[in-house]
């Protein structure tokens, strides 16, 4: 419990407003049900989502039991709109806290439940229409590429030769991606390939397998993800080339940083895409219920980069991801 | 007359000769665009890659071919596989305070995975032969439970092997004899082994005469739910050795792991040759069609051709064209 209190704190920016004070105790007699639909856990970093939603569901309905959640995870965005509307229907939510698993399609959903009066939060991926969430709490997929681009301009000051994984194509690998190559620009560093790795361990072992037989000569990988940048340690391996290049991930798997923290020449660093920014938006969320400070506006979870000096604070061992 | 007489055999056995070559042009051709664009493609560690990579496809898709010969469909395969693989991960680790870390404890962790997966290949093969459901829906259905039941024991996270056990594991996918890696062996001998059953035992003839009339197979005496049972079965220990091999190459299994691993299997069978509403299967045409389909992936990544968003598409045309070179004139 004292774990989970500290990473919550650390998680937090606004720890403080999390914490419940004596001086509304009026409002918290009124019940309010809180409706959470997420992407299901289908790859390493939605596993991360699924638990810290659960996480802090558990502990906020501890803390103040006149809250209520309801969670749903969703494997496509069809079902998703689905979710939200069964939560509508059925379980009369005063609230959603939404990680949309495309913009698109559920913007229009997502405006129904604003339209009838719900407060609404969205997280990571913004809706395509501005304006429809009273509190929006979001990763920085800019920050992400550049403060990876940046990484490598300062490990690689005279330049060299690169390859790049990237995600499944999506407007989160494109910011990511440009911003990555616009923080290059100036630089002597020269990608000389690009793949999508789809953020798949395995797919990733074989697009690097394939690098590896094409380039002699690599001196550092942005694997853009933390799974694929095992996969790619692994073909790296496989090939015998540890000593030549260095591979960068991205996200802050529990695995990574552990050997960041020791210190690992293959991964001198990490990139944090926090998964745990949906416990911030389900916190910030719940104290609209339970506390009277203010709860609109936008927070934003900076990327950050790793090193072996700061990874213990990056570091969750009970987390799956 | 004399000489149409003479023509019409020709043009028969001219047909038949491109059925059967078909995936072999294919092949040849993608090995002639491989080396005339990047002169590593031939290479040794090139060729042991994609031989390697493909044998777990290979080796699954194997199964598949019986079990489209008699008329069946598992789409199962490949949560299957991450489900062994999970369950052997667990199985593995919980073994090292009892039987230690060496190979005692890698042997029975197989043991378990290759169980497993006849159990799980008896659990499609009951449902559809007792309980008299389609193929189709059965393995659909346990295509997401085993999904779902790997996710679970994951945590939505990944299931990862112990890391000392795992450098012990390590040589049964990056090792090998003789300088050929042993998943290309394994791959081998499965094949080699699937072609026999399949051409000269009376198992590989019962499956064809399922696939093909099944009542008329009954009426021959043919048990035709203990063949089925029997084939379901045998794909589910081919799943369990083809996980036996992949568990040591990234020593992890989470749900990514196999996903749509039966979409590439039944691809490769039936660009291999075997008809996809049974009655006829060719066991090396499979292994043709898999290597047919690493090596697409394999050559979109050594060169720069195409945009990468591309792939996909330059894959299902590949697919198509493979299949078309082969019966294109089969009605001629």
């Amino acid at each position: 419990m004292k774990k989970i209190v500290k990473y919550a704190a650390g998680a937090l920016v606004a720890a403080a407003l999390a914490l419940p004070g004596g001086a509304f105790a009026q409002d918290k007699d009124a019940k309010a049900t809180i409706g959470v639909s997420i992407p299901a856990a289908t790859h390493g970093w939605t596993g991360g989502v699924n638990f810290h939603a659960q996480e802090a569901i558990d502990e906020l309905k501890a803390a103040y039991p006149n809250l209520d959640f309801v969670l749903a995870t969703a494997g496509d965005p069809g079902k998703q709109v689905s979710d939200i509307e069964d939560m509508m229907a059925t379980r009369n939510i005063d609230a959603l806290v939404v990680l949309p698993f495309e913009s698109d399609p559920l913007t229009s959903p997502v405006k129904r439940v604003a339209d009838a009066g719900k407060f609404v939060t969205v997280v990571d991926r913004g809706l395509s229409q501005p304006g429809i969430q009273d509190l929006y709490v979001a990763g920085d997929n800019t920050a992400f590429g550049r403060v990876s681009g940046e990484f490598f301009k300062e490990k690689m000051p005279d330049g060299g030769k690169i390859v790049v994984l990237r995600g499944i194509p999506t407007t989160i690998d494109n910011e990511r991606v440009e911003a990555f190559q616009a923080s290059l620009e100036g630089s002597n560093i020269e990608i000389v390939g690009m793949e999508h790795g789809d953020w798949n361990r395995d797919k990733a072992f074989e697009v690097m397998q394939d690098f590896l037989s094409k380039h002699s000569e690599i001196d550092a990988v942005w694997a853009s993800d933390d799974d694929m940048a095992l996969g790619v340690i692994e073909a790296v391996k496989q090939a015998g080339r540890e000593s030549e290049m260095w591979v960068l991930g991205g996200a802050g798997m529990k695995q990574m940083i552990e050997r960041v923290k020791a210190g690992d020449t293959m991964v001198p660093a990490d990139v944090t895409y926090p998964p745990s920014m949906i416990a911030t938006a389900i916190r910030l969320t719940a104290d609209r219920f339970v506390s009277r400070a203010p709860m609109a506006g936008r927070f934003v979870i900076d990327s950050v980069l790793v090193t072996p000096e700061n990874a213990d604070e990056h570091y969750y061992p009970d987390s799956p991801f | 007359m004399s000489a149409e007489a003479k023509v019409e055999p020709q043009r028969r056995r001219f047909a038949v000769d491109l059925h059967v070559i078909g995936p072999l042009l294919a092949l040849l051709a993608l090995v002639i665009l491989g080396m005339s664009l990047n002169d590593q493609f031939l290479s040794a560690g090139n060729v042991t890659n994609v031989l390697a990579r493909s044998a777990f496809i290979g080796v699954i898709a194997v199964g598949a071919t019986f079990v489209i010969t008699i008329g069946g469909l598992d789409l199962s395969v490949g949560s299957m596989s991450a489900f062994l693989a999970g369950v052997t991960i667990i199985v593995l680790n919980s073994l090292i305070p009892i039987a230690g870390g060496g190979w005692g404890t890698i042997i029975l962790g197989m043991a378990a995975c290759l169980l497993l997966g006849l159990g799980a290949g008896f659990l499609n093969g009951i449902l559809i032969t007792k309980g008299r459901i389609e193929a189709f829906i059965v393995t659909l259905g346990t295509l997401g439970i085993f999904r779902s039941l790997v996710v679970w024991l994951a945590d939505g996270g990944t299931l990862s092997l112990d890391f000392n056990l795992r450098e012990v594991y390590r040589p049964v996918y990056y090792g090998g004899l003789a300088g050929i890696a042993w998943p290309i062996i394994v791959f081998a001998l499965v094949a080699i082994i699937g072609e026999i059953v399949m051409r000269r035992t009376a198992y590989g003839r019962h499956c064809a005469a399922i696939g093909s009339n099944e009542q008329v197979a009954r009426y021959s005496a043919i048990h035709v739910d203990r063949v089925r049972l029997a084939t379901y079965m045998l794909q589910g220990l081919l799943v369990g050795i083809a996980t036996v091999m992949y568990v040591p190459r990234l020593g992890s299994a989470s749900s990514t792991t196999g996903i749509l691993w039966e979409l590439e299997a039944i691809a490769a069978v039936i660009i291999g040759g075997t008809v996809l509403k049974g009655g006829f299967g060719r066991v090396w045409g499979t292994v043709v069609g898999v290597v047919i389909l690493s090596l697409i992936d394999n050559i979109l990544n050594l060169t720069d051709l195409v945009s990468p968003y591309l792939n996909g598409a330059i894959q299902g045309v590949i697919i198509i064209l493979a299949v078309v070179l082969q019966r294109g004139r089969k009605g001629a």
